[in-house]
């Protein structure tokens, strides 16, 4: 009862008080779904900590156990300290880790915001290589995606109006009218099954969030 | 000083992680490494000054009316934590289920007011205007949803007209991925624009430094 | 002969995915380092993004909500920065709000850097709420009372004690939300808060959302659209002040024309190799 049952009627009741205060905004519902999502982001704000526990315990496993490449869990550790330690210290020293003149931000800038980005500016040179060696026009509905993509890659910048000065018109028409009918239709689909997804949350018939 | 440290570290930081070009290697790990611990860092920091002090402390201790009753999130917010210890885990449940709860109550209202509703209203469009290029601009957008939409539907074979329909859905779905792609390939390139103008405004600096 | 072209063009498809990196990286970095600009031309979804801000009167109140991370800075950090210019310009009152916690020093510095420019006082002319968790729900809340969930700023300051919240408690008293995403939030504007609020919203998304973000401007649910790096110089030739945006597109051009070389000569490969088989 207390594993399941009372976590399925808690999931029941929460969802049943948010549509229906969304429906009856008024008082005493009004102030109800106030309550509710001021409890929600309170307890929505632990959920991070889950994520950074398994970070460490897994890292921590591999230096016990001396598993492949277990030098570089030193290094997280490393980060982790640095990071934890000069943010307690800027909240000590200013009440304010984000205080732009701490110790907190300047690591964030020297080693987060390079890391981070950098990592994604990766992809700039994986879909170029993949572009080279898989976008092929192998069949009609391949052409029309290939043809597609590169009017929108020419259109969209100063080049394509360098090429033809009708070409930003064009790209436009496309972004505008032609793709928004699937891209619609698409979303559409999404939703509805989000709706889906949500009512068998509710009414507990999607149990897997419960393992 | 520290500025011209602060430089050298984020320049060397992001070549570290551009050597896994030329393929994976021990720099790259330990940068990559270093990412994930400092982050990991980061969102305790986050989670103690926006949740817990911000959220709960500061109205408590500022005596707002009501806040008091804050400590029962705080209660709950802490059982999530029980997921740490195998033998109590099932206590998380009950918070977990109360996010889940709230979450699928928000994203059904959501969806169907503010996603569905408005965009089935905005595809019922005027197929004549009195102007033919916006008459035909309006049937496209029609076309292209009723067809995505219809390709999309699997409880019946795709034969027939539904066969055809379908055909001509699978048309505008591609021109749909082909519109993203080349914004995907925009994107991507926007990020490595950003980098190097790092890189070549850090060697300006360095240089200016010294 | 005709077996040493074939050789040739197998060859080609397979040839190391390094030189590719290496054109990429040089066709990109050339211009930077040579400061080559191109004329940027204005997209009728950016125009209407910056009409919708230039349209307000003086002491209006724009929120700017700040979902991404260094990730996604390259594309909208400029965005934040015109729109910022353009707000200051018209002596337009900003708050900064933040959904994505690894963002919000970003989001603050930017902030901090055009309002010194301005002269901006803070807590006069600009504040910054900072972040709280639960996404949908602070959103929601901030509905009825954005005391409710703010009740100081991103160092804890009661927001009664900064003038320019005197008189802004929910949407009601703000104008415009400018919301720059790099994920799903920008969803959760459109559909919980110009929904329920009827907020007027503009969205600065990077490139790779942006085709999907069509629908809503068509349907009406935003007022505005600025995508990816081009939609930030778009942006910043509108308040006249070129900056990076400008600067990457030189660079962006010439990437796109190279990967589209790619693109026609490995299709070339491709289908000389096929003509070969077919002929076998």
């Amino acid at each position: 009862m207390l594993k399941k049952q009372i976590p399925l009627a808690i999931t029941f009741i929460t969802g049943v008080i948010i549509v229906i205060t969304f429906f009856i905004p008024h008082p005493p519902f009004g102030r109800l779904q106030q309550d509710a999502l001021t409890w929600y982001s309170v307890i929505f704000g632990f959920t991070m900590l889950l994520g950074v526990d398994s970070l460490v315990r897994f890292h921590y496993r591999k230096l016990r156990r001396r598993e492949k490449g277990w030098w570089f869990s030193i290094i997280f550790y490393g980060g982790f300290l640095l990071s934890f330690i000069t943010g307690v210290v800027s909240e000590v020293r200013f009440g304010d880790a984000f205080n732009i003149n701490s110790s907190f931000m300047y690591f964030y800038n020297t080693i987060l915001i390079p890391l981070q980005s950098t990592m994604f500016a990766l992809l700039a040179f994986f879909i170029a290589s993949a572009s080279y060696r898989a976008f092929r026009a192998r069949n009609i509905d391949a052409t029309f995606l290939l043809v597609t993509a590169v009017i929108v890659m020419l259109g969209r910048v100063p080049v394509g109006y360098m090429l033809w000065h009708k070409l930003p018109n064009l790209t436009s028409w496309i972004l505008n009218v032609l793709q928004l009918g699937p891209m619609r239709g698409i979303m559409i689909g999404i939703a509805l099954g989000t709706v889906a997804m949500s009512l068998r949350l509710i009414l507990g018939i999607e149990r897997t969030y419960l393992s | 000083m520290i500025e011209a440290l602060g430089i050298w570290v984020a320049a060397g930081l992001t070549l570290a992680i551009m050597s896994f070009l030329y393929g994976d290697n021990p720099i790259y790990k330990f940068a990559e490494h270093l990412y994930v611990g400092y982050s990991a860092g980061y969102w305790l920091i986050y989670t103690w000054h926006f949740t817990i002090k911000l959220m709960v402390i500061q109205p408590i201790a500022e005596k707002q009316p009501g806040a008091i009753f804050l400590v029962i999130p705080l209660f709950f917010g802490v059982l999530m934590l029980t997921r740490w210890f195998p033998r109590i885990a099932w206590i998380s449940r009950w918070s977990i289920a109360f996010t889940v709860g709230i979450g699928a109550g928000l994203t059904l209202t959501g969806a169907i007011h503010g996603y569905i509703i408005p965009q089935v209203k905005a595809t019922i469009l005027p197929l004549w205007t009195g102007n033919g290029f916006s008459s035909f601009n309006n049937l496209v957008i029609v076309i292209g949803v009723l067809t995505t939409l219809i390709y999309f539907f699997f409880s019946r074979p795709h034969t027939g007209v539904l066969g055809k329909t379908s055909k001509v859905g699978i048309l505008f779905i591609m021109i749909a991925f082909g519109a993203s792609f080349g914004y995907t390939v925009m994107a991507r390139i926007s990020l490595l624009i950003g980098r190097l103008d790092f890189l070549w405004s850090s060697i300006l600096k360095l240089v200016h430094f010294f | 002969m005709n077996g040493e072209n074939i050789s040739f063009w197998e060859k080609l498809g397979k040839i190391d995915r390094r030189w590719i990196f290496l054109i990429i990286g040089l066709v990109v970095f050339i211009p930077i380092a040579f400061g080559l600009r191109m004329t940027v031309h204005v997209s009728p979804a950016v125009k209407s993004a910056y009409d919708t801000i230039n349209r307000l009167p003086e002491g209006s109140v724009v929120m700017i909500s700040i979902d991404y991370d260094a990730a996604s800075m390259p594309e909208l950090q400029p965005m934040l920065k015109a729109i910022l210019r353009h707000c200051f310009d018209k002596n337009l009152k900003v708050i900064l709000i933040n959904f994505w916690p690894l963002g919000l020093p970003i989001g603050n510095q930017g902030l901090e850097e055009v309002a010194k420019e301005y002269g901006k006082v803070y807590g006069v002319d600009y504040m910054n709420l900072g972040y709280r968790p639960g996404d949908i729900a602070v959103m929601l809340r901030m509905g009825t009372e954005i005391r409710s969930v703010f009740y100081g700023d991103i160092k804890g300051t009661p927001l009664d004690s900064l003038p320019m919240m005197k008189n802004i408690h929910n949407y009601d008293d703000i104008a415009v939300v400018v919301g720059l995403e790099a994920g799903s939030m920008g969803d959760y504007w459109v559909q919980y808060v110009n929904a329920r609020f009827k907020q007027d919203l503009i969205l600065g998304v990077t490139a790779v959302m942006a085709a999907g973000v069509y629908p809503y401007l068509q349907a009406g649910q935003i007022k505005g659209l600025i995508g990816g790096l081009k939609g930030a110089a778009e942006y910043e030739k509108l308040v006249n002040h070129p900056a990076f945006g400008h600067i990457g597109m030189a660079s962006q051009s010439w990437a796109h024309v190279a990967i589209i070389l790619f693109i026609i000569l490995g299709n070339i490969g491709y289908f000389m190799e096929r003509r070969r088989k077919r002929g076998l």
